[in-house]
């Protein structure tokens, strides 16, 4: 038996199942199953506050993890997740404030209303790329929003709609906890699914097109229907997300997904790791995170300087920006990067060179 | 029909503020192939600095003008070097967040120096409106109008005559050969910031003569977006077409369109255009087809 006190001192794959395998290392099964537990366990200690926190980074790191399908994975950047999360949301608050139908169905019918609607959007991505395709989606951003915020009949214009939360037989969501659950579980889903999706021929057709477009559709790879599928997988999850975050704040209204949200979402991705599953969710916990801990940190520093709280919006923009520039010159490949050298560093240790 | 001519004249006068801002715009994708999203900061923050000068120390407005000229060129300089210096040859995705980053810490500072609420400039230009037939016009549109076509009549001199602006348009047309000629291709760049921030300085300036000024200012740095796509991303003459295209059409939607739908879309027309455009000719007007080759 091998001592379990002794670290690897790599990881040595010695055929494709091992290299394909999503538990590299039996510990590592371990490790995230106790992590699962305490996630799943930590509700029943923590204050609402917390809880209500945690619920909106898991929301979060959903829509992250949709837009890093399209953006860290497939290399296709959309600056329209904003309104997509929008069409999420009003999708399934039209289906249960209008129709009476119930949250079950509503929420994945506003994951493909979404994906539709992303769908249409990623078509000129076969004409376009970089730079060009990033300003298609921002002007779907714009229109999109235009869309919701004048179709008065439907969508109750600038004034929004109220939501209500999902019932599962007599059992409403109402209790922070009782949502939380019902985050983790999606979360959970869409974790898993995004980390199967890339160990499969879809997957791995999305990365050769981020990597080089031209060598994969000379290796047999059609450009346009991976493109627009890449569109419609990650905009399924952020219409998710949308229909999540609608019934969580239960309101939804056309100013909660301009075009800040858009580059929320970005950031996130950005400084969690382009093209990493849980940097999405490390990026999630960390932008949602980011004006909590910035806000607390202007109370606790009210005493000695006053003016503070005044300029707080205008602190949070800066401190934002601030953090996506020091990411993007000093870590690019985000926190899962870091992480990952600690990780490297631990493993390697007391000879890491 | 006098309706129509006022929407129309309406129209020349944004759109060429639009070509102005745009110019800068097309200025560094054209040297740096960087798209900058922090245009409509620059816009803000030389205004402000402009209008502070005025309001808060009373210089006259010509002095206060060239001051905030100057401050805008330097801040080009300076986030120029400081900001999108370590992402030259990185991805797209890194200089397009770099900008959007840039944006919000610009926006940041705006508000924490600035806060929220409308100003409006001293007036400047006279108030007596001038009877064209039977249009009337502001002074101060026929003002910005002016400003505006002597800045672009620099500019086209400048990039035509003068060396600097020669080694700019020999840097956006080959940065290697253009290198190996002696030319400075950091200063290049550094220079098509700071005229950005320049021109973008004077368009909010103009604006906010004519609107006022507070933070919402800074949305046309995401309409400029419709102005550069539509003329071609790369083209100069392309910027000012186009920029007057966009003035005049989404003027005339606002006159004639958002009554029947109640508003907004006067906003939303240049979006419009952008993805059509975007559809059917994605390089604009003037712009120059890439070719990709294996």
């Amino acid at each position: 038996m091998r001592n379990p006190f002794v670290m690897d001192c790599g990881e040595f794959h010695v055929n494709y199942k091992q290299d394909m395998a999503i538990w590299k290392i039996s510990r590592v099964r371990m490790r995230v199953f106790i992590l699962l537990a305490v996630f799943a366990v930590f509700p029943m200690f923590a204050s609402d506050y917390i809880i209500g926190l945690a619920t909106l980074c898991g929301i979060a790191a959903i829509g992250a993890i949709g837009l890093n399908i399209l953006t860290g994975f497939t290399g296709q950047i959309s600056i329209g997740m904003g309104a997509f999360l929008g069409v999420g949301g009003y999708t399934s608050a039209i289906l249960t404030a209008k129709l009476g139908l119930s949250f079950w169905i509503a929420m994945p019918t506003a994951g493909i209303v979404t994906a539709i609607v992303g769908g249409l959007f990623g078509l000129p991505s076969l004409r376009l790329k970089g730079l060009y395709l990033a300003i298609a989606t921002l002007a779907a951003q714009v229109i999109i929003l235009f869309v919701i915020s004048r179709w008065d009949s439907l969508t109750g214009g600038t004034a929004g709609m109220v939501l209500s939360r999902p019932e599962l037989g007599s059992f409403v969501f109402y209790s922070e906890q009782s949502y939380y659950y019902l985050m983790f579980v999606v979360l959970v889903i869409t974790t898993i699914f995004s980390l199967n999706l890339f160990r499969s021929r879809v997957g791995r057709a999305f990365i050769a097109v981020r990597d080089r477009d031209v060598a994969a559709e000379v290796m047999g790879i059609d450009l346009f229907k991976y493109k627009v599928l890449a569109f419609i997988v990650s905009s399924f999850f952020v219409g998710i997300a949308g229909a999540l975050l609608g019934h969580y704040t239960m309101v939804v209204s056309p100013e909660l997904y301009s075009i800040t949200v858009s580059i929320e979402y970005l950031a996130i991705i950005l400084v969690g790791g382009l093209g990493s599953v849980f940097g999405s969710i490390y990026g999630a916990v960390f932008i949602t995170l980011l004006p909590v801990l910035l806000r607390s940190g202007v109370e606790m520093l009210s005493g000695v300087f006053p003016d503070l709280s005044a300029v707080l919006i205008g602190m949070k923009e800066v401190v934002f920006g601030l953090v996506i520039i020091l990411f993007l010159i000093y870590e690019p490949q985000g926190l899962a990067k870091i992480w990952k050298n600690i990780k490297d560093y631990f493993k390697l240790w007391p000879f890491s060179y | 029909m006098t309706f129509f001519l006022q929407m129309l004249v309406t129209g020349i006068v944004v759109g060429s503020v639009y070509s102005l801002v745009a110019l800068g715009f097309v200025l560094i994708y054209k040297s740096s192939d960087a798209i900058n999203f922090a245009q409509g900061e620059f816009l803000l923050i030389g205004t402000y600095v402009c209008l502070t000068l005025i309001t808060a120390y009373n210089i006259p407005f010509i002095a206060a003008l060239m001051i905030a000229l100057i401050f805008s060129a330097v801040l080009g300089f300076v986030i120029e070097r400081i900001v999108l210096r370590p992402f030259i040859g990185e991805p797209v995705i890194s200089m397009i967040m770099a900008t959007i980053g840039l944006s919000s810490v610009l926006a940041g500072i705006v508000h924490i120096t600035w806060g929220h609420e409308t100003r409006v400039f001293p007036k400047v230009f006279s108030e007596q409106p001038i009877h064209l037939g039977e249009i009337v016009i502001a002074p101060v549109y026929l003002w910005s109008l002016l400003i505006v076509v002597i800045m672009l009549v620099i500019f086209t001199l400048f990039f035509k005559y003068s060396k600097l602006g020669i080694a700019m348009r020999a840097t956006a047309d080959d940065q290697q050969a253009a290198m190996s000629m002696g030319i400075s291709v950091k200063m290049i760049f550094a220079v098509a910031w700071a005229i950005a921030a320049i021109v973008s300085a004077v368009g909010g300036i103009l604006l906010g003569n004519i609107n006022g000024v507070n933070a919402s200012l800074s949305a046309i740095g995401l309409k400029v977006l419709p102005v550069a796509i539509l003329g071609g991303l790369d083209s100069i003459p392309g910027a000012i077409i186009g920029g007057l295209i966009i003035g005049i059409l989404e003027s005339l939607t606002g006159g004639y369109l958002d009554p029947l739908v109640g508003g907004g879309l006067k906003e939303v027309m240049p979006f419009v255009i952008l993805v059509l455009i975007l559809m059917f000719k994605p390089y604009g007007l003037f712009g120059k087809k890439e070719i990709e080759r294996v």
